[in-house]
């Protein structure tokens, strides 16, 4: 029976929480094959895979070399290819974070696989069928991957965790020695440790109506207080106000965070298929026929220069009560 | 510096997507097509090197339909020198094939750059840039926003999580291009005069028989309707009540 390998990821040697739904994609895709489920770990020496039985995992492969502590393009792909190579893998899942987009298509080239990137649900049903946005969202993919392996890159937050009661067993993997054709060899950490906007459970967005790039601090006191990132949109970005990390929407980031507000952001389709999949989205904006009313949850029509500075206050007091 | 550049023609991201009647393509009727706005990127980044260089050539290569021999044009309006179209009317959902028949044409081209847009605004897969490099055997920094080169040599920074890795290679190599990387050019209109007359090559392809089958595209579910909670600052804890109690994400 084939089984299911998940590439694990890490920062710093800590295990990213997007790799407990990574196994979950492949806890769902192993019981459908009648496989197991197995972890792969690539990281710096004493890099651990303990502890994720628990997360569904029958076997955690670590790969633990000096020089693996950061994503290395050609090394990460040529270990995790080799491990594919090793098994009978079904099917190989990665989080569709910078480094699993990158990684997912060498190990789809590697190994002559099927890839869809950004999967929102995964099945077995005869073979790997995953459900994928489209156009940004505008539309959904349901695809069967014919090919083996099948590569699928999981969105981060579309999948909850799995608690399993298995105890999962660890096995060490040899690292050929070697030089990439391609060397990270730094990693620079931004000024402020800022929650990147794709993987946050909360994002404040902002868009035009904040007026001037200053104006920003305003969403940035919301975001801390609900321990969330602060978004941007399309507008601004190109306005020069906020960094491209910040973009959400078509051609910027599409998030699915639990909660979402997009504050002073008009809701042009661009954006909007950048948060079809949000939880709650919250909008708030003077306009009481912008196009966001349509897509929100909940809305607040007023100027945000009054709403905002309520809205944290209040919730902190919230937070802290 | 000979540099190739691959591009997609995809909807405009504006564009309003329709389902087709057999529920697992888009209807193109309609619809206004554009050069893949991280294309854009990958094209500018080429003809400033070229420039820089002070001699080479930027060639345009693209997979797709006859109606991309149009996208092609644009970016030979930008200042590109040539361009080829391997025509095939298959969907390239899949992205090895597509990558295979890219490697294919570029492998003897003496290219010192091979550049991408980091991903199609379409499907967004991220995937064909990489692939072709994995194919060629050749160093390739994906979603890269800013790009040095000297003699022979590269430092690509690419924007993740919480930070930006620093990655070195040494040319020829594939690059795949993020937004914030450079500034495109717009077309002048001596540009498209001058690109109806550069060369463009067509040439008929069958791609690899695909490792994806799609069985459905259909719209996303409707959200359901939300509410305007209230007017002004007063508002707030309405709204927080709703987000702690109804939607229960506080």
């Amino acid at each position: 029976m084939p089984n299911v390998l998940a590439i694990l990821e890490q920062r710093d040697g800590t295990l990213k929480k997007v790799s407990h739904e990574v196994l979950a994609a492949a806890r769902i895709l192993a019981d459908g094959m009648g496989g197991e489920a197995h972890g792969l770990l690539i990281g710096g020496s004493g890099v651990s895979g303990d502890g994720l039985g628990a997360f569904g995992a029958d076997t955690v492969f670590v790969a633990a070399a000096e020089g693996l502590e950061r994503y290395q393009p050609d090394r990460y792909a040529a270990v995790a290819a080799a491990q594919v190579g090793a098994g009978d893998y079904g099917a190989v899942m990665v989080a569709a974070t910078a480094m699993g987009k990158d990684l997912a298509p060498r190990v789809a080239a590697r190994t002559g696989g099927a890839l869809a990137a950004d999967a929102t649900s995964v099945s077995y049903d005869g073979g790997v069928v995953v459900t994928r946005p489209a156009y940004a969202g505008k539309a959904t993919y349901t695809l069967k991957l014919t090919a083996t392996p099948a590569v699928v890159a999981v969105r981060p937050n579309a999948m909850a965790p799995i608690q399993a009661d298995k105890a999962g067993t660890v096995q060490t993997v040899a690292v050929e020695a070697g030089e990439g054709r391609a060397t990270t060899v730094e990693m620079k950490q931004p000024e402020s440790a800022a929650l990147d906007v794709a993987e946050a459970s909360v994002v404040v967005a902002g868009g035009r109506g904040l007026k001037e790039a200053e104006h920003f601090t305003l969403l940035e006191e919301l975001a801390a207080v609900l321990g969330g990132a602060v978004g941007a949109s399309r507008a601004v970005v190109d306005a020069g106000w906020r960094p491209h990390s910040e973009q959400v929407g078509q051609t910027g980031k599409v998030v699915s965070p639990s909660l979402y507000f997009a504050v002073g952001v008009s809701g042009a389709i661009q954006h909007l298929a950048g948060i079809r999949t949000a939880g709650t989205i919250v909008a708030i904006n003077k306009d009481p026929d912008a196009p966001i009313f349509k897509a929100a949850d909940y809305g607040i029509v007023g100027d945000l220069f009054e709403v905002l500075p309520r809205l944290t206050e209040e919730a902190k007091k919230l937070k802290e009560g | 510096m000979k540099i190739a550049v691959c591009v997609k023609r995809v909807p405009d991201s504006e564009a309003r997507i329709k389902i087709a009647a057999d529920g697992k393509s888009v209807d193109d009727a309609g619809v206004k097509f554009v050069l893949n706005p991280y294309d854009e990127y990958a094209v500018e980044e080429a003809l400033k090197r070229k420039e820089a260089a002070g001699a080479g050539e930027v060639v345009v290569v693209s997979v797709g339909r006859d109606a991309a021999q149009e996208t092609i044009r644009t970016a030979l309006a930008m200042g590109a020198d040539r361009g080829v179209l391997l025509k095939t009317d298959a969907a390239g959902l899949d992205p090895l094939p597509v990558a295979r028949a890219l490697a294919a044409e570029l492998t003897d081209g003496g290219y010192d750059l091979i550049l991408f847009g980091k991903m199609a605004i379409d499907d967004s897969t991220h995937g064909v840039g990489v692939m072709v490099a994995e194919l060629l055997e050749l160093p390739c920094v994906g979603a890269i926003s800013t790009l040095e080169l000297a003699d022979g040599k590269g430092v690509a920074h690419r924007e993740v999580e919480g930070g930006v890795e620093v990655v070195e290679f040494s040319l020829p190599a594939v690059l795949t291009a993020d937004k914030g990387l450079n500034e495109p050019r717009y077309p002048a209109l001596r540009g498209i005069m001058q690109a109806k007359k550069k060369p463009l090559e067509v040439k008929d392809i069958a791609l690899d028989d695909a490792g994806i089958e799609v069985l459905k595209l259909e719209y996303p579910p409707e959200r359901k309707a939300g509410r305007i909670v209230g007017e002004g600052p007063d508002a707030v804890p309405a709204l927080l009540d709703a987000l702690r109690n109804e939607a229960k994400v506080l």
